[in-house]
């Protein structure tokens, strides 16, 4: 919970200009760590809830960041055990794969609501949680190795 | 794991019917506004920092800089209110001469300072947070100013705080009017807060680099006369019927802290047309005025003179415009 506070105030930092455009989705990536390593701290409709909350926070549509993270939060509880058993390398590429599909969400939305945004960008925010899960995750899961995994 | 799919399917579902109907309406108003107390400690935790910082700033500020800057102020104040009083003999005779047009007087709009929030928001669009709510009187469509020119107006008001879009936002235009000739069009924001789109001008109309653009209060949100940018560039392609004309905001888009909100009383306009002054304009009929309606109200807040007269559809308008608004 505390996490997510952060991750709350991460995203409404404000950044300089020069790296404003590689802020990962911070609330995204700590909706995924939780879904994946304790799965009853965040449900789907907790995902709706932090979503809309998200939508407020940065002024778009109600319930587009929400339908993001309900699709991240289901495959992740989805396919948890797989990807929890998946390799670091693994589950980064999946992960990644994850962020795109929000993004992919989120501009595919406002385009459908007729907001003009920039598109040449939007993968960089991808990129840099990427390579922010590849960090975190190499890290905590070396710890996690030797206790047995929850079923 | 059956239950899940369906679950995600329902919310998915809800979230995509509330995103049509906040699209669509503005029914949601409550549950945002609900949502924005939530948000609203975040705002308030992200934007301390900065506060602080200020704070200590101008608290812990040596003597001798405040000594130096108070000297700097004053002599500003002095030249300020020099300029003031040649302004006030301006802007009577400028009420005289609108007496013999028969046209009305350009009324005073009340303003309110607001700071912006240091709260990043969607970094795809250009929008912001002022620490002015509805408590305040904000209201969705108010626009926005700062010393040297239009910033942008209100899109979204919660109790405490207020969502603005910046002129230079790609979703937003600007109706102006040129100085040097009184050609109308409209500036369009282009995403980059050091550009504004004048799409609408053709390869023959009359537009130079270092024109001054003014808002021209045509679309009844911005209140006329005041700058809105200068244009830096101008391309005519032969092959095209319209120019490229690129215009540079008169306001400090991404530099500036505080805004000044404007109420123009123009929300009255449509039934008190023509009401105080009626009789003067019923003995001689001038269809093509549009009246400014009643004077703003005060109540607490300062009073910022107009710079400019109310001059939106009127033909003749151009000179005066350019006398009073400030114009090179």
């Amino acid at each position: 919970m505390l996490s997510l506070c952060a991750a709350f105030l991460l995203a409404a930092l404000p950044l300089p200009q020069s790296i404003v455009a590689f802020k990962p989705d911070w609330v995204a990536l700590t909706l995924i760590y939780w879904t994946l390593t304790a799965p009853p701290a965040f449900g789907l409709l907790s995902a709706l809830l932090i979503g809309l909350v998200l939508d407020t926070l940065t002024g778009a549509l109600l319930g587009q960041h929400a339908l993001g993270l309900l699709l991240l939060v289901y495959v992740c509880s989805r396919f948890r055990l797989r990807l929890r058993a998946f390799p670091v390398v693994q589950s980064t590429m999946v992960v990644a794969a994850l962020l795109a599909a929000n993004e992919f969400l989120l501009l595919w939305i406002d385009g459908i609501a007729g907001r003009t945004v920039p598109i040449g960008e939007r993968w960089l925010p991808i990129a840099s949680g990427t390579l922010l899960w590849l960090l975190v995750w190499s890290t905590f899961d070396r710890g996690r190795e030797h206790a047995p995994a929850r079923l | 794991m059956g239950s899940l799919g369906v679950r995600f399917l329902l919310l998915a579902v809800a979230a995509c019917t509330l995103m049509v109907v906040d699209h669509r309406t503005s029914r949601l108003q409550p549950v945002r506004e609900a949502l924005s107390f939530v948000v609203y400690p975040v705002q308030m935790l992200v934007d301390a920092p900065p506060r602080a910082w200020r704070w200590a700033r101008t608290s812990l500020a040596e003597r001798r800089a405040l000594l130096a800057e108070n000297e700097r102020l004053k002599r500003e104040q002095l030249h300020a209110s020099a300029k003031l009083l040649r302004l006030e003999a301006l802007e009577a005779e400028n009420r005289r001469l609108r007496e013999l047009l028969d046209s009305t007087e350009r009324l005073a709009d009340r303003v309110l300072v607001a700071e912006i929030l240091a709260v990043d928001m969607d970094p795809y669009r250009q929008r912001f947070n002022v620490n002015r709510g509805r408590l305040d009187g904000v209201y969705v469509g108010q626009a926005l100013l700062d010393a040297n020119g239009i910033v942008g107006q209100i899109v979204n008001v919660a109790p405490m705080t207020s969502e603005a879009v910046l002129i230079t936002d790609a979703d937003h235009a600007v109706p102006v009017i040129v100085t040097r000739n009184g050609l109308r069009t409209i500036a369009v924001g282009t995403g980059d807060s050091g550009r504004l789109r004048l799409p609408y001008l053709t390869n023959s109309s009359d537009i130079e680099v270092g024109d001054l653009l003014l808002s021209s209060g045509l679309g009844g949100v911005f209140p006329a006369g005041y700058p809105v940018g200068r244009v830096i560039e101008v391309r005519r392609r032969p092959g095209q019927s319209f120019a490229d004309v690129i215009a540079e905001p008169a306001a400090a888009l991404d530099r500036q802290r505080e805004v000044l909100l404007v109420w123009t009383g123009d929300e009255e306009l449509p039934g008190l047309a023509g009401g105080g002054r009626g009789a003067a304009d019923d003995a001689e009929p001038r269809g093509a005025e549009t009246d400014g309606g009643a004077p703003a109200v005060d109540a607490a807040t300062t009073d910022a003179d107009a710079p400019a007269p109310a001059a939106d559809a009127d033909a003749s308008a151009p000179t005066r415009l350019a006398d009073a608004g400030g114009a090179p």
